[in-house]
């Protein structure tokens, strides 16, 4: 694409909300990386980031241990899609930066990484709206930014290099722990590669009102993204994390593969958010697990748009008495898409509550599947899980599956299934032309209808986008 | 050119079976027209085949609103040309609250990308609701989803009250009501006659017309208007039932 083009598609000024268009992420920017650690994996690529970094030896340690086993362990083909074997590690760049620390004040943002900001239709006013920010652009936070009052409250919002160089003490107890390297083969690499993403304290007792934000986007060729987020809210404290991420378009598959780790201590409260709209050759293999303590609360809400393969099954693991863990997710598979999607709730104490709510979209050829794991051993008493997955089917070469396991010992534990599959009759859709909506529209209109319950879930702005992503999605069902 | 909706010589046809046969009907611009009949006779099938339905093949014949021509056009096309159908049997939309829905059609009828005013459209909606009485927390609720027979036709009545059509066709509006839903359902139609409109009461019974009074009645048989009168019309029918159509214009049957 020319500057020519990208002129052309300069951002609407009089936009108010957050307004991603999927069509204006259809540009990149000239890549001129300060560090680049070259094509492929090998151990010198891991002493190259972690020197760049600055790491210390331990963290060097991990990520050569994590190289192992992620070259020991076999592609999971033998349960999930053998579309993962086209995959090239060796055609992958691991790490690349901007050269930069990730910057504390507007002025500091590089004007390209600006550009990119005004490109997605990010106001200014939205800027100022959050708490505190941490935009990853390409696999070093380029621009990052906490509010006085954040951390006056002793809140820390750092990026992984930091938050394992300055703040051992707190993050090194968790790092690892709650997914270990070994969890799977996408969990090794990303240990063995990791870089940017968020590192969260959020002291005792503190509740932080106003949501912690990221943006983030891939803007290299076959460049692979791995960040690492790890998010601790100490005993009674209460943080929301929200993550959104859109993508340039690009010739070659793209693979990211982040590691995100939750730990709410005693009654403390972590909510995570994310919307996410890959572009369409992405891998997007993500690992993401909570850990509620007693009386503790994990949710995962969570929206998958686009991508070529999405797999991701936010869990929660219910260590101590009274937690209770949620997973409310949204996931749309069109053209040449497979969403592979679900939730794990594992009972390790008793009296636990889980609630796991997915609805699943399929649009042409797109294929949604939904794959759920409850485990509630015998031991335990008094534990409960609520799953309802819902799929909605749009066109007649549409595809669902799902996948339930649940595994559940004894007699004092609970469960309730519910599934079911739809499909939008072409009765509605003459129903609603007949109201004067185009074909497109009532599409539109019915496939938010079916989410709608679900979208309430996420944040104002995040909602408006969301219904926004589905019209651009159906736009193409129909005709 | 003539305010009417004007349908000549229409010929519709549902797979091999030919159901409307050179049907010709004229309802001008601020009268309200009755068409009665037995069942079976082709009355859906007409109301669906103007809206556009893709399951009904018309193979020949015109329908002019206001002299623009709707054969042929795409159903959302015809709806923001000005022709409105209530349904006899309204789809449910879950998830989509009726005021998301009329919100929605109404912004489908403005230039894109146009402001909408949100503050006058609930003033207006609310109005009419009112206008139904209809409690306003129906609003709130899911198109049609779970909705008792009355509540569905009250709810295409509201609809037809915002969309404000030039013509408006409605499709057996009375089945499954009960008197009270029926008066009411007649009331907002009473409200909407006027000089800008144009109605087509599709009916199989003649008790809605002692609430809305036609100024015209057809009889229809067999695919096509056999018979037009006053409103009087009605009441004969009421008294002497269906039979001497059939045996009169029973042309299929012999």
């Amino acid at each position: 694409m020319s500057d020519q083009d990208q002129e052309n598609q300069a951002p609407d000024a009089t936009s108010a909300a957050i307004d991603i268009d999927r069509e204006k992420g259809n540009f990149k920017y000239a890549e001129d990386y300060a560090y680049d650690a070259g094509v492929g994996l090998n151990p010198g690529v891991i002493d190259y980031i972690a020197k760049v970094k600055g790491e210390d030896e331990w963290v060097r340690e991990f990520r050569h241990k994590a190289l192992k086993i992620f070259e020991s362990k076999p592609m999971p083909t033998h349960w999930a899609t053998k579309d993962l074997d086209n995959i090239v590690f060796d055609n992958i760049r691991y790490y690349l930066a901007k050269g930069q620390k990730p910057a504390r004040t507007w002025d500091e943002v590089p004007d390209d990484v600006k550009a990119t900001f005004e490109r997605l239709g990010i106001p200014e006013q939205e800027r100022k709206f959050l708490a505190g920010v941490e935009a990853q652009f390409d696999s070093e936070a380029s621009y990052s930014r906490m509010k006085e009052d954040l951390e006056k409250l002793g809140v820390i919002f750092v990026g992984p290099t930091e938050g394992l160089r300055d703040h051992p003490e707190i993050f090194r107890k968790y790092f690892g722990k709650v997914i270990p390297i070994g969890d799977n083969k996408f969990s090794a690499l990303n240990s063995a590669v990791f870089s940017g993403g968020s590192f969260i304290y959020v002291p005792k007792g503190v509740k932080v009102a106003a949501p912690l934000q990221a943006y983030f986007r891939i803007n290299a060729e076959n460049f692979g993204q791995f960040e690492r987020t790890l998010i601790i809210a100490d005993e009674g404290a209460e943080v929301t994390y929200m993550e959104g991420c859109t993508a340039p378009k690009f010739e070659t598959a793209t693979l990211h593969s982040a590691v995100v780790e939750l730990v709410a201590l005693k009654g403390a409260k972590i909510q995570y958010i994310t919307v996410q709209n890959w572009s369409n050759n992405v891998f997007n293999l993500v690992t993401k697990r909570g850990m509620a303590e007693e009386g503790a609360e994990v949710r995962w809400i969570d929206c998958n748009i686009g991508s070529r393969l999405t797999m991701k099954y936010p869990g929660v693991v219910l260590k101590g008495e009274k937690a209770r863990g949620e997973v409310i997710s949204i996931a749309l598979a069109s053209h040449g898409q497979h969403q592979d999607t679900g939730a794990k709730m594992i009972h390790a104490a008793s009296d636990t509550t889980s609630n796991i709510i997915s609805k699943s979209i399929s649009v042409l050829d797109g294929r949604s599947t939904y794959r759920g794991q409850v485990v509630m051993p015998k031991s335990l008493s008094g534990c409960k899980n609520n799953t309802e997955c819902d799929a909605l089917l749009i066109n007649t070469n549409s595809r669902t599956d799902t996948y339930p396991a649940i595994t559940v010992r004894g007699t004092q534990n609970s469960v309730q299934h519910e599934a079911s599959v739809s499909k939008v009759s072409a009765d509605q859709i003459f129903y609603m032309m007949q109201r004067g909506l185009s074909e497109g529209e009532a599409m539109s209109l019915a496939v938010n209808g079916f989410v709608n319950d679900l979208v309430k879930e996420f944040p104002m702005e995040y909602s408006v986008e969301l219904k926004r992503l589905i019209e651009l999605e159906m736009e193409g069902s129909v005709g | 050119m003539s305010q009417a909706l004007e349908i000549t010589n229409l010929n519709v046809s549902i797979g091999e079976r030919q159901i409307l046969k050179n049907f010709t009907l004229s309802v001008p611009k601020g009268e309200v027209h009755a068409i009665m009949g037995p069942n079976g006779t082709g009355k859906s099938t007409l109301a669906k085949a103007l809206a556009g339905h893709e399951d009904y093949a018309i193979t020949s014949g015109s329908a002019l609103l206001d002299g623009q021509e709707i054969i042929g056009q795409e159903p959302d096309a015809i709806a923001r040309a000005g022709l409105f159908m209530a349904f006899q049997y309204p789809s449910e939309i879950p998830g989509v609250t009726i005021a998301n829905f009329i919100r929605a059609a109404l912004a489908a009828r403005q230039p894109k990308g146009a402001p909408f005013d949100a503050k006058a459209y609930y003033a207006e909606l609310y109005a009419k609701m009112d206008a139904l009485k209809m409690d306003r927390k129906f609003t709130a609720r899911s198109v049609n989803e779970g909705f008792s027979g009355g509540e569905k036709k009250r709810c295409e009545i509201l609809q037809m009250m915002m969309l404000k059509p030039s013509y408006a066709v409605l499709d057996e509006t009375d089945s499954g009501l009960d008197i009270d839903a029926l008066r009411i359902v007649a009331d907002g139609v009473n409200k909407m006659r006027g000089p800008d409109v144009g109605i087509l009461v599709i009916t199989h019974y003649q008790r809605l017309l002692d609430y809305i009074v036609p100024d015209k009645v057809h009889i229809m048989y067999d695919g096509r208007i056999v018979h037009s009168g006053d409103k009087t019309l009605a009441l004969e029918m009421e008294k002497k039932g269906y039979d001497w159509v059939k045996e009169k214009y029973g042309v299929a049957g012999a």
